[in-house]
């Protein structure tokens, strides 16, 4: 069955014509949700996500309080027809372990400490999943967070790198995250490098991670840009008195 | 639970003596819908739907799966519905709650009562093999009247919908046969004031909720009353004209986008 | 200082170096620099750095007015929704009234709308709020409109000209909390009015010539009211 599939073609050109180092299409939308208190629309490759995000408002149940800083509960959940063979609706362990990762991030670059006993909410919500949906997620959050003014030492940003026919590549796609060698998601904070979140499987060298880890970061680089940019045209035009 | 003001809905009453509606609307008149459909690629069929800031998807799957053993020949349609708490900041996660269940159970019997889908055009072999069709319904931004844009999201994204065959190996892909929709229109009384496609205001203050869904020939297909006012007769003779009107144009809008 | 260039900031943006300048609100020092934390407007006063927030929730700070919601009467008090993270409590020596304990259901209850002012925040952020202050009630008619507690300041306006204008040109009552509450009492065309008026101010609180288009809208008004 692997054999059957060539993931990169003698020119160097993945499944879907891209070069080792070529991101999806990437799409952001920040402040689409009418209710929600920041949310952001993000289509990256054929991956639909939208996140939601409500706080700082009391946490609940009052025995999750933390009376120094806000607590950060990230949500990440797949909707029922958002996959090839529909999925129970209902957090699977698969999503938990995600909602786990995610909420650590987030911890680490949100100002939690200026809001003791309240909780900040980010409901991540996967419409249509093509591979590489946590980073996707944890990109969107990052604009919704923005959006709802809440404080943050940076915006997060997300990618992933893995192998493929041996090659690293950057951003798996769908048949390179089945039939592929490794994955490593990874998220960073743009402006110090600092990693927020690590994940990997598979089987890399030494040489290979570190090859993985340079295109991740610098994909989280170029992902930063969009975030910001679609930040700035639905705030800018509003100076202009449109 | 936010707790609503009792000015607001003093004001909101008072308005409604002058025959006005917080929004500028008439009593019997609908928001600004909209509905696209294919917007889920994963989805065999999708559907968006926004009635004002209330945007519903509704995405199909299907599945190859054992028939109820007394309906051996027809296929089989589960739905559900999800208050995910992106939509509100009073919807809480976890399993569904009554409000999830009643809404899903609606939508269902207002597709499956009005047999929209043919079902009987879905057995793949009797007794066996035929397709189940997962309707799941996921509210994105709640804000006034969930039954009406869950149902049309259902309705549009069913209209469009593909059975595929090709990834069961059962042949080529087709168009999932179905008939004309009932469409579902919802009112809500507050004071001794009905009306129709509330608001989020108007849905929070409301004490009787009332959904009747028509079909194009001006009968009558389903009907749920919620909540625990009541309504005069009087009442729902009026409620069920303002949703044969409204059925009737938002049918014609659902036919545009669809093209059935 | 009136500032020329509006500019908007996002978390993370540099705004200037830590040795010329001073960190002001909604902003904070890292490796000599002073970046911002939040989604906002840089504003320059007297070499502080501020970030002017452009959204976010209601942060509650003494002395602030703010429109509270009643969520429960308790024995020695209610607790009263002001938007923030968590609800106030009032105590019932804070209140106008004489009320003995137990009887705070006579006086108010869950869905009742209040003036407050903001009166002690611990450093828990647990917060206290007091309806002793001249010009304080319990509200019975009327309207609340909810807006971003970022844009109350633009409402009202410097030193209140923008309330002051709506004022002048509509009869009507308005209270406006900081907590993104704002109520209006007047008759029902004139509350419509006022939430449309506010809306557009709210939507376009980061523009320039504000004032002067709400002006013009509000003579508009007048206009077609006495044809």
């Amino acid at each position: 069955m692997k054999s059957d599939i060539n993931l990169i073609d003698d020119n160097g050109k993945r499944l879907d014509g891209r070069g080792i180092d070529d991101l999806r299409n990437i799409k952001i939308e920040a402040g689409v949700l009418h209710r929600a208190n920041g949310s952001c629309y993000l289509e990256w490759g054929g991956n639909k996500v939208l996140v939601a995000v409500y706080g700082p408002r009391e946490a609940i149940p009052r025995h999750t309080q933390n009376s120094l800083r806000a607590i950060v509960n990230a949500k990440y959940n797949m909707a029922a027809f958002s996959v090839e063979d529909r999925k129970r609706p209902g957090p699977d362990r698969r999503s938990k372990e995600i909602s786990k990762v995610i909420s650590e991030a987030l911890e680490k670059i949100i100002l939690t400490e200026q809001f003791p006993r309240a909780s900040i909410d980010v409901n991540i919500e996967v419409l249509d999943a093509e591979a590489g949906t946590r980073c996707a997620g944890l990109t969107a959050a990052g604009v919704a967070l923005a959006d709802a003014g809440i404080p943050m030492k940076d915006i997060p940003a997300a990618c992933a790198a893995g192998k493929i026919a041996g090659k690293v590549v950057l951003d798996l796609g769908k048949e390179e995250d089945n039939y592929g060698d490794a994955d490593l998601p990874v998220a960073i904070s743009p402006r110090t490098d600092e990693i927020l979140l690590l994940q990997m499987d598979g089987h890399l060298t030494l040489d290979e991670f570190n090859q993985a880890m340079d295109y991740a970061i610098k994909g989280c680089h170029i992902i930063s840009e969009i975030q910001k940019k679609a930040i700035l045209e639905k705030y800018q035009p509003k100076m202009e008195g449109q | 639970m936010t707790v609503v003001p009792v000015i607001k809905r003093d004001y909101i009453c008072n308005l409604a003596k002058q025959g006005k509606r917080v929004d500028g609307r008439k009593f019997e008149e609908y928001r600004k819908i909209s509905i696209e459909t294919k917007v889920v690629n994963k989805a065999e069929g999708s559907a968006r739907v926004k009635i004002g800031n209330t945007q519903v998807l509704a995405g199909i799957k299907m599945d190859v799966g054992e028939p109820y053993p007394d309906t051996p020949e027809s296929g089989v349609l589960t739905t559900a519905a999800e208050l995910i708490p992106l939509a509100s900041p009073d919807f809480e996660s976890g399993p569904p709650q009554e409000d999830a269940i009643e809404l899903a159970r609606v939508v269902d019997r207002g597709v499956r009562e009005s047999e929209v889908i043919e079902l009987d055009k879905l057995c793949i072999e009797p007794n066996e093999k035929v397709w189940i069709i997962f309707l799941d319904i996921h509210i994105l931004d709640y804000d006034g009247n969930l039954f009406d844009a869950a149902s049309l999201a259902s309705l549009a994204a069913l209209s469009t919908a593909t059975v595929p065959n090709k990834r069961f190996e059962l042949g080529e892909d087709y168009p999932l046969p179905i008939r004309e929709p009932p469409i579902s229109c919802t009112s809500v009384k507050f004071d001794n004031f009905v009306v129709i496609d509330p608001s989020l205001d108007e849905d929070e203050i409301a004490d009787a909720r009332l959904t009747v869904a028509t079909d194009n020939n001006g009968d009558i297909r389903a009907m749920q009353k919620g909540l625990n006012g009541s309504f005069t007769r009087e009442e729902i003779q009026k409620v069920i004209k303002a949703s044969l009107d409204n059925g009737k144009e938002i049918r014609r809008q659902l036919s545009e986008v669809t093209g059935k | 200082m009136h500032d020329e260039k509006r500019e908007i900031v996002f978390p993370s943006q540099i705004l200037g170096d830590a040795k010329s300048n001073k960190a002001g609100k909604g902003t904070f020092i890292e490796n000599g620099n002073i970046i911002s934390e939040r989604l906002g407007i840089l504003n320059k006063n007297s070499n502080y750095l501020n970030v002017i927030p452009l959204k976010g929730r209601y942060e509650p700070v003494v002395g602030d007015f703010v429109i509270g919601i009643v969520e429960e009467a308790l024995s020695a008090g209610w607790l009263v929704d002001i938007n923030a993270p968590s609800p106030a409590f009032l105590h019932t020596e804070e209140v106008p009234w004489n009320v003995d304990f137990g009887a705070t259901e006579k006086y108010l209850n869950s869905g009742d709308s209040l003036m407050a002012k903001v009166l002690k925040i611990d450093e828990q952020k647990k917060m206290q709020v007091t309806m002793k202050d001249r010009n304080l009630f319990k509200m019975n008619d009327g309207n609340i409109i909810e807006v971003e507690p970022s844009k109350v300041p633009r409402i009202i306006g410097k030193k209140g000209s923008m309330i002051s204008l709506i004022k002048k040109y509509i009869r009507c009552r308005i209270f406006v909390g900081q907590n993104g509450r704002i109520w209006v009492d007047a008759k029902p065309e004139n509350i419509e009015r006022v939430k449309q008026i506010i809306d557009k101010i709210e939507s376009e609180a980061i523009t320039f010539g504000l004032t002067n288009r709400i002006e013009e809208l509000l003579k508009k008004d007048v206009r077609n009211v006495q044809e």
